[in-house]
């Protein structure tokens, strides 16, 4: 039987706000298997966010199961949740976060700064390997406010590729993109996904969860709807279909 | 996380603010540059204070006949004839603490020379009391012990000796002078030294070898007193000490009997001396904790503000897999390396400073190793303890909130 990345049983997250508690997941059951291309979907208060950072293991959930590629990841401590985010889990968010005035390829190095395994040389060859993936490999000395908002993105991306996660996390990771330069984030993850990565992809763009594999909708703290997608689009086409830029 | 990637980490985020890195260290560099300026000066001060205070003669001890009885009537000080030659080549020989040590006879009469004459004292003296005055000779030279051991009739003058006898502005060396009749051959012409604290003119002075004094003009065979010099101020009183014991022991004085001499030591001026420098240690050392507190707290408010301005970076260190370990370390290594930056240069200003100083207002100056090591450590520890509480702050953000930080 394969093996799935992500398995959640039961899992429900309460916050505490002002004495009261609010409860932004109410049991969800998910399972993402290894090569899968998930986009979670929802409104605004759904919890896609919730359960994003929760399988981000940069939050615990309050009850329930969680396991991440075979690890049982309830109760681990703060440093122990640094180290599954260091080794296990690529992020992308929606406003790429970069570091300033930082170079493309030192921005990309620094998840295995944090790992004390990768010597200095091993650690500047993946992240020249992982910028050229994205294609940019002619820009490794450019800062962020040199690029483009798009190959922003596709620094950020080879950011959450260069520590070989088992799965791609990416929040809202178009919401700050024009269509074109959405579609070609999209296409940059079709292709990674074609290659055996795993994705996990938080939006609330239908247009945007039709070019992945399985939607999975949150409503009220609830997956309400989980199902493949029917007619996927495939990016290179949509590229191709929109008018040619000016 | 190894050490060389956190150091490297919070250098590069050094460069990236290097305007504000600057500022931040700009509180460290006066602090430093003004205590390392500010020591100097003190030392200076201190240093010349000391050598004014040692030119007063300050570890001069002073050995006088004591108040004794004979046949049960109780005599002046003066009247005794307690303290020997022998006395004196005792201390001479066996006092460890003292360094220098000469006996003293003196007379008072006229001094005439041609047809000028002066009311003046002459002291007897070896040429060791010179080293103990700490005074030196304007012209010629002082009499030698080898003249000490002949009698010989040479004479050292005083200032205003010269002046009275020698109106005309002429050099006396070579000169015989007259003291009460008696005729000395002038060697040489002591430094001026002018008042003493007491108002005693110092320069109006001959000085002898004591063996001519005691014979040709005192004809006494016993000394008025012997003058000393400690190694050091601070030995004077261990010096007393021993000298006493030397002498209980010569004039075969029992347990039970009082001294038949008395040790005088230069007490208030050495109480003076480590009270002034006391004093200006305080003063230094209070003036260093203020500027280097004050600096210390611009770094604190510097890295606070870092810390706030930095939250979704600290976020994003966090998401990729920094723990709270690594990003206090991070922010506290920036602190030291600023603060240690900033001392280093605050050094070579206060060095250059105290140039200044001593070049154009002319003061005193002693840049001392200790000064600037201390400072140093005191920067380096500083930039922890400010850096301290913003870095762990930093280290315990919850990094969803950090992330999500406007």
């Amino acid at each position: 039987m394969e093996q799935a990345v992500i398995h959640t049983n039961a899992l429900k997250r309460e916050f505490r706000m002002g004495g009261q508690s609010v409860r932004a997941l109410k049991g969800v059951d998910v399972t993402i298997n290894r090569g899968e291309f998930v986009t979670i979907m929802g409104s605004s208060g759904s919890g896609k966010s919730t359960l994003l950072n929760i399988l981000g293991c940069l939050d615990q959930a309050s009850e329930g199961l969680y396991e991440l590629d075979g690890t049982e990841v309830k109760g681990l401590s703060r440093n122990q949740l640094a180290r599954i985010r260091n080794t296990k889990i690529g992020f992308i968010f929606q406003s790429y976060n970069l570091l300033p005035r930082t170079s493309a390829l030192e921005n990309v190095e620094l998840p295995l700064m944090y790992n004390s395994k990768i010597s200095p040389k091993e650690r500047k060859e993946r992240a020249i390997a992982a910028l050229t993936r994205v294609g940019l490999a002619g820009r490794l000395d450019h800062t962020p406010s040199q690029l483009s908002g798009g190959q922003q993105q596709r620094v950020a991306i080879a950011r959450s590729l260069v520590n070989q996660p088992v799965i791609l996390l990416a929040d809202e990771a178009t919401g700050n993109l024009d269509t074109r330069t959405s579609y070609e984030v999209m296409q940059l993850f079709q292709e990674l996904n074609d290659n055996g990565m795993t994705i996990a992809f938080v939006t609330h763009e239908p247009d945007i969860a039709r070019f992945s594999k399985r939607t999975i909708v949150l409503k009220d703290g609830k997956a309400v709807k989980d199902e493949p997608v029917l007619n996927r689009l495939i990016a290179n086409e949509e590229l191709a279909k929109l008018p040619i830029a000016d | 996380m190894n050490s060389i990637n956190l150091l490297k980490i919070a250098f590069n985020a050094i460069r990236l603010n290097r305007g504000r890195a600057f500022l931040t260290m700009l509180g460290i560099i006066i602090g430093v540059a003004a205590v390392i300026a500010m020591l100097a000066i003190g030392e200076g001060s201190k240093e010349s204070i000391r050598n004014n205070i040692s030119s007063m003669g300050a570890n001069m001890l002073t050995i006088r006949p004591g108040a004794g009885m004979m046949g049960g009537v109780r005599q002046g000080p003066g009247d005794m004839q307690s303290l020997t030659m022998d006395d004196y080549e005792t201390i001479r020989d066996k006092a460890q603490l003292v360094a220098h040590v000469s006996p003293m006879v003196n007379g008072s009469g006229q001094a005439i020379h041609g047809s000028n004459n002066w009311p003046t004292s002459i002291y007897g003296v070896s040429p060791e009391y010179l080293d103990i005055k700490v005074w030196g000779l304007k012209e010629g030279s002082m009499f030698t012990e080898r003249e000490i051991r002949s009698n010989a009739k040479v004479a050292v003058l005083g200032q205003t000796v010269v002046d009275n006898l020698f109106p005309d502005g002429s050099s006396p060396l070579g000169k015989i002078i007259r003291f009460n009749s008696i005729p000395f051959k002038v060697v040489g012409v002591l430094e001026e030294k002018g008042e003493s604290t007491f108002g005693q003119d110092q320069d109006d002075i001959i000085m002898a070898p004591y063996t001519a004094v005691q014979k040709r003009i005192l004809a006494m065979s016993h000394l008025q007193s012997i003058t000393a010099s400690a190694l050091s101020e601070g030995q004077a009183e261990a010096a007393v000490e021993e000298i006493s014991n030397i002498l209980r022991q010569n004039h075969k004085l029992g347990a039970g009997e009082e001294d038949d001499f008395n040790v005088f030591s230069q007490e208030e001026l050495i109480s003076t001396f480590s009270s002034t420098s006391e004093m200006l240690t305080i003063l230094l050392v209070a003036i260093a904790s203020i500027s280097l507190v004050v600096g210390g707290i611009g770094i604190m408010n510097i890295m606070y503000v870092s810390v706030k301005e930095r939250t979704r970076e600290i976020g994003l260190r966090m998401a990729v897999g920094a723990r709270g370990n690594d990003i206090l370390m991070q922010f506290l290594i920036e602190a030291v390396l600023i603060s240690i930056t900033g001392g280093l240069v605050g050094v070579f200003i206060g060095l250059a400073a105290t140039r200044l100083v001593s070049e154009f207002a002319g003061w005193p100056t002693s840049v001392t190793l200790y000064s600037i090591v201390l400072s140093f450590i005191v920067c380096t520890i500083t930039g922890i303890f400010f850096g301290w509480y913003p870095a762990r702050k930093a280290s315990v953000l919850d990094p969803i909130t950090a992330l999500r930080y406007e």
